[in-house]
């Protein structure tokens, strides 16, 4: 399971310019195809224009363990409405025609199987796409994405979770490519509150088994929690609180959200 | 001829039979060849199935549980503990029933019941529950939570978080509980919180999908009591290992009541607990053929089933990696089936591999025989079976004549020499009002009463 640091990497770099500018990175997701393709794509270049700096697409899928409700119903809405994987590649191509700003794309890994790893790869990759953001594939699992990610030049963010061990933080940093996604607390996908309180030690951990960049995710709805989760981590990433906008504003809504979260890192 | 003796009342059964049915010949030889045992298979792999495709969040939790099961499985206080529980508590060993009169409708082969459905709470799924919730307390785990269809492993669940004094959570599709509000309300009288689960397609895998977000929340002090041997290592040895009291059971009852083992074994797949645990004895008894029998719901041509292996191909979820109903897209099928039990999209990864191997065939049964089969043996043997075990029932006929259409058996024995134990997983009370209306049984303004409640 080597890791051949000298393939470029679309997310590390993104990731290094914010670095550069002296803030933490801001990713935003959204679901290809929600409400429907065209505006999914219109959403996802809204981020860009509004000052986020990496963009994380999620692949709609029938059984998403990870998701609280708002982007489980999201998805099923995208699935309702006919959504096909092959349609995902259309959206990365379109979103990367418009924007420099590096496209990933987040996906339970059926999907991919189902399509054929080195297939879904290759695709992604012409198609422009950075790298997966795989939460239901751990490395131990891995064999066959290390060898076509390798193949394919894309980046494999693997997750890390308070309930890591040492040895596993070790070897997720060692398996990922681009960023290590730090799963701010246990639980699903939703807006939170308050940042949870185990979020900075995952980061602090993370670092110290290796990795150069940590990004976090899981709860991170408003500007104030993206500016404390600043303070520590390489990245803040924001999921539910966008695809809610995206379900009451359109991508305006989107972009107007986005431009406020990027308050929390100037 | 055999005339089935008294129930021993332990474990001092007979052990020195000769094991009359190892012919060596049948389908099962080949495979075997080089090859020590296909019992006690450890996982996470199963051939090219299982492993854990599972969110990095609760591989600690089933690390853990790995470890404790691992440690208990080898601890005689343990052991002994689960012994005592099968026996004082669930009722165990369950009854080996000749089904003579059932019998007579399967071209001279003698069938008999390993009855399951005469365990406390109504089915295999005690046994399974009963180990988990003993190794939870080992954990130091004060909370339970499970999935369930219709209610049969939820209602276990619930029975034995309060025999052990835990809080006990049950999710169940939202449609599922106005279908089975006699099952909620045994879980509720038995301490159970039940939550409907409404989203997604609101049925069992959706059921399961929620309950593995809470676990990810609520990880520290919940274990997830996994009600089939699917799921992410180490369910699915661990469930198979809880279960596998009912082949070993069995294995020694036919053995003492014909003096040899028999030409076959037959059993319901869903997700493959009970089946899985009939199997396992048998598994390295090459004269023993091998059935599971998958629901073929509307029948496999109409898309409107639940035959996993039949018509699935390998993919993954809930964590392991088997046969499963998927697009082209990768995504879930949804299953439909008579028997709610059955209602599942896939089937637990060892099953996968014994198909693939072909020790063990997999073969569909729809709505319309396993029907059939039901009321045939409520008729002819005054047990009514749950709807699921009559899938087996049916699949054994289809043996038995398949048998006699070619002469003998698999391994060449005369079919009126042949044995065959089906596994009557569970008892069918919990059917009633599905059966009443497939035999429409009901008075009209009853029927009009269950199908307006069937739409709501």
């Amino acid at each position: 399971m080597s890791v051949p640091v000298s393939q470029a990497s679309k997310s590390a770099a993104a990731i290094d310019r914010a670095r550069q500018a002296g803030r933490a990175a801001l990713i935003g997701y959204l679901p290809a195809g929600y409400p429907d393709v065209p505006a999914s794509i219109e959403a996802a270049v809204a981020l860009a224009e509004n000052g986020v700096d990496l963009i994380e697409i999620g692949v709609p899928y029938s059984d998403p363990v990870m998701d609280g409700p708002v982007i489980q119903d999201a998805t099923v809405t995208a699935l309702a409405n006919g959504f096909r994987v092959s349609q995902l590649f259309d959206v990365i191509a379109s979103i990367t025609a418009r924007t420099d700003v590096p496209v990933v794309v987040m996906t339970y890994w059926n999907p991919v199987l189902r399509m054929g790893v080195d297939e879904f790869a290759r695709r992604l990759a012409e198609a422009g796409g950075a790298g997966l953001i795989t939460p239901d594939l751990v490395p131990d699992e891995a064999a066959e994405w290390f060898e076509v990610s390798d193949r394919h030049g894309l980046d494999r963010i693997f997750l890390v979770a308070p309930s890591s061990s040492t040895e596993r933080l070790h070897r997720t940093v060692e398996a990922s490519r681009g960023f290590v996604y730090a799963v701010s607390l246990m639980g699903v996908t939703g807006a939170r509150n308050a940042v949870s309180s185990a979020a900075r030690k995952v980061v602090d951990d993370t670092h110290a088994a290796g990795a150069a960049r940590v990004c976090v995710g899981l709860g991170v709805s408003n500007a104030s929690h993206v500016a404390e989760i600043a303070e520590y981590a390489d990245g803040v990433i924001v999921g539910t609180a966008l695809v809610a906008a995206l379900a009451e504003g359109g991508p305006d809504a989107v972009g107007t959200l986005a431009a406020e979260l990027r308050t929390g890192l100037d | 001829m055999t005339e089935q003796p008294p129930r021993p009342d332990g474990a001092e059964t007979a052990t020195t039979d000769p094991e009359a049915g190892d012919s060596g010949t049948g389908p099962a030889a080949a495979f075997l060849e080089g090859r020590d045992s296909l019992r006690s298979a450890t996982g996470p792999y199963f051939g090219a199935y299982g492993g854990r495709w599972m969110p990095e969040s609760l591989i600690a939790a089933l690390d853990e549980l790995e470890t404790t099961f691992e440690k208990a499985r080898a601890d005689p206080e343990f052991t002994a503990e689960i012994n005592r529980l099968n026996r004082s508590y669930s009722g165990r060993p369950s009854l080996l029933t000749e089904a003579e009169r059932f019998s007579e409708h399967a071209a001279g082969a003698r069938i008999f019941l390993k009855r399951e459905d005469l365990n406390h709470t109504g089915s295999h799924k005690i046994n399974n529950v009963i180990g988990q919730a003993l190794l939870a307390r080992r954990m130091g785990k004060t909370r339970l939570i499970a999935e369930t269809g219709a209610g049969q492993h939820g209602v276990a669940s619930a029975t034995a978080a309060a025999l052990m004094g835990m809080e006990c959570v049950v999710y169940m599709g939202a449609e599922d509980t106005r279908r089975q509000a006699l099952n909620v309300a045994r879980m509720e009288l038995l301490g159970a919180k039940v939550v409907p689960v409404e989203h997604g397609s609101q049925t069992l895998k959706d059921a399961i999908n929620e309950a593995l977000r809470d676990w990810v929340a609520n990880v520290d002090h919940t274990h997830y009591l996994l009600g089939t041997a699917a799921g992410a290592h180490p369910f699915p040895a661990m469930v198979r290992f809880f279960h596998e009291v009912i082949g070993d059971e069995a294995r020694e009852q036919i053995r003492e009541q014909t003096g040899r083992l028999p030409d076959a074994v037959c059993a319901c797949i869903g997700g493959g607990s009970n089946a899985i645990g009939m199997f396992h004895a048998f598994l390295d008894d090459p004269g023993v053929e091998i059935y599971g029998f998958e629901a073929g719901g509307d029948g496999i041509d109409t898309g409107r089933h639940a035959a996993s292996i039949t018509l699935g191909r390998p993919g993954v979820l809930h964590g392991a990696r088997s046969y499963l109903m998927q697009d082209e897209d990768g995504q879930t099928i949804e299953s439909h089936s008579i028997s709610a039990g059955l209602d599942y999209p896939s089937v637990g990864p060892e099953h996968s591999y014994l198909a693939d191997i072909g020790r063990v065939q997999y073969e569909p049964v729809t709505d319309a025989e396993a029907m059939d089969a039901f009321r045939l043996l409520c008729r002819t043997e005054g047990i009514i079976p749950a709807i699921e075990s009559a899938h087996a029932l049916a699949g054994s006929l289809k043996v038995a004549n398949r048998w006699a259409a070619q002469g003998v058996t698999g391994a060449g024995r005369d079919v009126e020499a042949a044995v065959i134990i089906v596994n009557l997983s569970g008892r069918g009370d919990k059917d009633v009002a599905t059966a009443a209306q497939w035999f429409d049984l009901l008075d009209k303004d009853t029927a009009e009463q269950a199908a307006a409640g069937e739409e709501q």
